[in-house]
């Protein structure tokens, strides 16, 4: 039997959640994403043990959480197979996180009330326990159907359906075209319309599952790192953003020495912004440090907000900054549009990056309003879209949307290979089912209707 | 009154599409069988199109060949065109449709069974069936015949109080003006048996001689055609007839949208259901209104008629607006009707009654075949017929019934699909229907199913050997080419150039040159030195199977993963009320359909995911104690 997972507790915001792993693979799969603070061999640890580390990204290698990890050595745990479980913080989105790296590192999303079916298969519950372990097979997908069901209402399912849609749309015309030779109702497909096609729903996929990373976002803040150089107007943007006097603001350069971290929520989007150092050549230890941290910090950041003082000319510290912002994420505020304007976006160092440019007055909030919109713009956050909850938030969809775009993908191959229609209807259907599985509408029955409701064919 | 009239092993009550195969195949297989027909100029009769296969029903066809049908066979002596489609969208779903004579096709199947050891073909009404203790005991004919049988296949297509409307005009009649079976369906009704009412339609048929063809396009069949039976081999200097291709006009559409108060469908007189697929002209006018025009075939009845069938064109209409809109087609200005089209409406069962082995769940010795099933077509008739009457003669002999499953036949889609699911509608077969289409081609139906047509018993050990012979020179010529190294000179490089193939720079099997698309087999000759001499149909199949291998693969792992489910059995007896922690629609709906297997019950609509969780539990359980 395979290993599985999956998140044992609620689905709700609580304190700590659980992650749960049953099967013989656990602990080798256990190996790959949990990083303890004494490691230790597996042989050497006894069952019933509780062990400190973090849980890691299987891709970056960074700290997801820290969690506690107990080990259940096969015979001795509820399912009779090795099993542990992952006591992290709680929060639907850590756990979905710390599940999404058990299933990267091999094992299988569990069933509706599978480790109990497991436990009842191997023998570890007897036959006066079975009936409760059907009622509580039942209960729990009751419940699961529930929750999943209240997702689906609104913005998310309909694109689900949306897209849906385009599929059994391209499958009629695929399956009618076969199924009735003779009529010319049936146009014969392009390569090009169907290239089109694909293209289209895989962008629409890809956009959903992006979606799911959206969710993260809108749980943990988009990480956005304010930089310039010295009394340029970072503490007073902060203050701007947060209204209030938070950060120290002086005329004096350098006058914040170390980083300031703030949470704020604008439009529904939260943002975790942090106030560097001004970084320049820094001339005490103190400020060293400081200016380290804000280097780190903007490699880390989801964005960065670079701030300028439009009234002086460009420095080199403006321009080294303005360089170092090439690859990511950036906007360029030029402040102090109450003092003066020397017109800097139209300086060749930031027309060359190519960064959206937005003049601002820190002290006087002028201009924020357009900082927001940008921001929205380009994490592409759109306001309905969160307030209808059509984000993907639910790992089972993410992998059912997943699997359809690589389906789609294949479609694209076998299309590109010159194959005939019906070769390529096969991926295409497989996709289809992948959203099915998410709506739970049956896929042949669908196809049928949709070819007799397109096209009128028969005797 | 009534007489004894005998003992017999099977009746088959219907000597259409599903009833000649029923009776064909049990008296083949030793069973004394009774054929019953109302009358016998209507025996295999095509009361609708004039045509055999097309696409997923050549399927069909071919696959009844294998297990030893007759349909193939039939069709491929009376054929008046031959013509594979599809040829370019893929090997699984080529399909070949022939254009029959009408009239010589059923003669020669009536012929058959006449010829037929053990079969007793009979022109009679069957108007009483006696069950003793839920078994089948005897059949009594309208005028008063009773025989004792043990087991009765009904295959009743639309005789079953069938009722034709044209217009307002209506009337009890079976098809094409023959009796139709009124009493049978009160005896169905008293034994138990749920009835529903199906519809269905057919076009007027046209004096050729007042056809116009120069305004239509006309359609020839294939230069060189192919036979439906895997043992003939089509003779090329046998004439083929053309078909014509004409189309509605503006006008037709007017005419139809001005009378449509006078459609029995419209005014609420019909009230079966109809199928989607085989809609009427109306239909498509109401339905697709902004549709300038719709395609119209004009197909040959036969040899020695002059009656042409008008596909496209199936009404309810009275008869002088079907004169007025047929008149307004190019081409049928001048129109002389030779029959009307009608509408027409009989009784059907509900087939989830049914186990997959097509005998009723609760009468024993009762099986059903063919349109009497909620099917539609000759095909699909066919295909139930034939395993009906294999079951019927497997169980007579004491062996476990044939079931095909969904990974091997179009015939196992068909049934699984029926009996799991009923039917709300007349049930076409499809090529969308059947989920494993790579691997139910029309080119390996012998590979899928000679072996069990020759362990029932129903193809002879002379096709079997030979079929044993194509099948190694298959296996051996794949396994060449799957080895066979050719090297990069210059002569294989040029050749590849020709095709426009990329060239190689170090050596390749010839199994990788042939995945390539650009290139095919026959081609591949010209660098292929060790090229045994095979016959063509297993140079087809080595073709398919090479190329297309990793799809195919794809297909077979799902078909392993589809047949887990398959595997684990639920026993007949199975009471699902008392299975504590199953759905209430869940219990209700498999009690009633009683599946075979976990598979099949997964397939069950109001079954979800989790009552199937119980059933595995469950069967674990069992499986403890």
């Amino acid at each position: 039997m395979s290993t599985i997972a999956a998140i044992a507790t609620a689905p709700v915001n609580g304190g700590i959640g659980i992650i749960r792993m049953s099967g013989k693979e656990c602990f080798t799969i256990l190996e790959k994403i949990f990083k303890p603070l004494k490691p230790q061999k597996i042989e050497e640890i006894a069952g019933y043990t509780i062990k400190y580390g973090h849980i890691i990204n299987m891709e970056t290698g960074e700290n997801i959480d820290e969690v506690l990890v107990s080990y259940f050595k096969n015979p001795k745990s509820y399912t009779t197979e090795n099993m542990c479980e992952i006591n992290s913080h709680g929060g639907t989105i850590i756990e979905q996180d710390i599940l999404k790296q058990c299933l990267l590192a091999g094992a299988e999303l569990a069933e509706p009330g599978e480790f109990t079916k497991r436990a009842f298969l191997n023998g570890r519950i007897d036959l006066s326990q079975a009936e409760g372990v059907i009622d509580l097979i039942n209960s729990k997908t009751s419940d699961e159907a529930k929750a999943s069901f209240k997702q689906l209402e609104g913005g998310l399912s309909q694109k689900i359906q949306n897209i849906r849609k385009v599929q059994l749309d391209i499958l009629a015309d695929i399956e009618a075209s076969i199924d009735y030779p003779e009529y010319d109702e049936v146009e014969d497909l392009t390569t090009e319309k169907m290239k089109k096609v694909l293209t289209e729903i895989k962008e629409r996929l890809v956009k959903l599952e992006n979606s799911y990373k959206n969710g993260k976002i809108l749980r943990e803040g988009i990480n956005t790192v304010i930089v310039g150089k010295p009394n340029a107007g970072k503490s007073s943007l902060l203050n701007a953003i947060l209204n209030e006097d938070r950060a120290i603001v002086s005329n004096i350069e350098g006058t914040t020495r170390d980083t300031i971290e703030e949470f704020v929520t604008v439009h529904g989007i939260p943002l975790k912004l942090i106030d560097t150092a001004g970084i320049r050549n820094a001339k005490d230890e103190i400020e060293e440090m400081g200016v380290k941290k804000a280097l780190k910090l903007m490699k880390e950041a989801d964005l960065i907000i670079d701030i300028i003082d439009n009234t002086k000319e460009l420095e080199n510290e403006d321009k080294e900054i303005l360089t170092m912002l090439t690859e990511k994420v950036a906007i360029i505020l030029l402040n102090k549009m109450d003092e003066g304007d020397l017109h800097l976006e139209t300086s060749e160092e930031i027309q060359k990056i190519n960064k959206p440019v937005i003049k601002i007055s820190a002290k006087n909030k002028e201009g924020i309003e357009k900082l927001y919109q940008k921001i929205i713009e380009l994490f592409k956050l759109n306001e309905i879209e969160i307030a209808q909850g059509s984000l993907i938030t639910n790992i089972r969809h993410k992998n059912h949307i997943h699997n359809a775009i690589e389906a789609i993908q294949e479609a694209e191959n076998v299309l590109k290979q010159g194959m005939p229609i019906d070769l390529i209807s096969v991926p295409i259907k497989q996709s289809l089912e992948e959203l099915s599985s998410i709506t739970g509408e049956n896929v042949s029955e669908d196809i049928i209707a949709e070819i007799f409701s397109k096209f009128c064919l028969g005797k | 009154m009534k007489y004894d009239a005998g003992k017999y092993d099977v009746a088959v009550i219907g000597a259409g599409h599903a009833g000649c195969e029923a009776a064909l195949a049990t008296a083949r297989l030793g069973l004394r069988t009774l054929l019953f027909s109302i009358s016998l100029e209507a025996v295999a009769n095509m009361p609708c199109n004039p045509h055999i296969g097309g696409s997923s029903k050549g399927h069909l066809v071919m696959e009844i060949d294998c297990l030893g049908g007759e349909m193939g066979k039939n069709i491929d002596k009376t054929y008046t065109q031959l013509r594979m489609l599809n040829t370019s969208k893929g090997p699984a779903v080529y399909s070949l449709r022939a254009q029959a004579d009408r009239k010589k096709y059923q003669m020669e199947m009536k012929h058959t069974l006449e010829k037929q050891e053990n079969l007793y073909l009979k022109q009679a009404e069957i108007t009483d069936i006696g069950i003793e203790d839920g078994k089948v005991k005897w059949v009594e004919t309208n005028i008063g015949a009773v025989y004792q049988v043990d087991n009765v296949i009904l295959a009743t297509g639309t005789y079953l109080k069938g009722k034709i409307y044209i217009g307002e005009v209506s009337y009890e009649s079976g098809p094409d003006g023959v009796f139709p079976a009124n009493k049978l369906s009160d005896i169905l009704t008293k034994i138990g048996i749920e009835l529903v009412r199906f519809k269905t339609g057919t076009p007027a048929r046209i004096n050729r001689n007042s056809i116009d063809f120069s305004k239509m396009e006309i359609q020839n069949g294939d230069e060189h055609p192919t036979a439906f039976s895997f043992e003939d081999s089509i003779v090329e200097d046998k004439e083929q007839l053309p078909c014509y291709l004409t189309y509605t006009t503006e006008e037709t559409h007017e005419i139809i949208r001005k009378n449509l108060h006078r459609s029995p469908l419209y005014a609420g007189e019909i009230k079966g259901t109809g199928p989607r697929y085989c809609p009427s002209i109306e239909d498509k006018v109401v339905r697709f209104a902004d549709k300038e025009r719709h395609q119209i075939f004009v197909e040959p009845v036969g040899r020695d008629t002059e009656e042409m069938y008008i596909q496209g064109m199936s009404s309810s209409l009275p008869e002088d607006v079907q004169i007025a809109m047929y008149h307004t087609i190019p081409g049928l200005e001048k129109a002389e009707f030779t029959r009307p089209a009608y509408a027409i409406e009989y009784d059907c069962i509900d087939p989830s009654e049914l186990k997959l082995s097509l005998e009723h769940k609760k009468i024993n010795g009762m099986f059903f075949a063919g349109q009497i099933n909620g099917t539609s077509g000759y095909e699909e008739a066919a295909a139930q017929g034939i395993i009906a009457g294999i079951n019927v003669a497997q169980k007579a002999k004491g062996k476990e019934p044939v079931v095909l499953d969904r990974s091997q036949a179009y015939i196992g889609v068909l049934i699984d699909d029926i009996v799991t699911k009923g039917t709300n509608e007349p049930y076409r077969m499809m090529t969308s229907r059947a989920e494993y289409r790579l691997l139910l081609r029309q080119d390996n139906s012998d590979l899928r199913l000679t072996e069990i047509g020759h362990k029932v018993g129903l193809i002879s050990e002379e096709r079997y050997q030979k079929f044993l012979k194509k099948k190694t020179a298959i296996e051996k010529e794949i396994e060449r080419l799957e080895n066979k190294v050719v090297k990069p000179t210059d002569t294989v490089n040029q050749f590849l150039e020709r095709y426009q193939s990329s060239p190689l720079t170090t050596g390749a099997k010839l199994a990788e040159l042939l995945r390539r698309t650009e290139l095919k087999y026959e081609e591949l000759k010209e660098i292929d030195e060790e090229r045994p001499e095979i016959p063509k149909d297993v140079a087809e199949e080595v073709e398919i199977e090479i190329k297309y291998k990793g799809y195919i693969k794809l297909q077979q792992q799902q078909v392993e993963k589809f047949k887990k489910l398959e595997r684990k059995l639920l026993p007949q007896d199975i009471d699902y009320e008392a299975i504590k922690g199953l759905r209430i629609e869940a219990r209700q709906k498999l009690n009633k359909i009683k599946p075979n297997s976990v598979g099949q019950a997964s397939r069950i609509s109001g079954v979800s995911p989790a009552d199937i969780s119980v059933l595995l539990i469950y069967l674990e359980q069992q499986k403890g104690q």
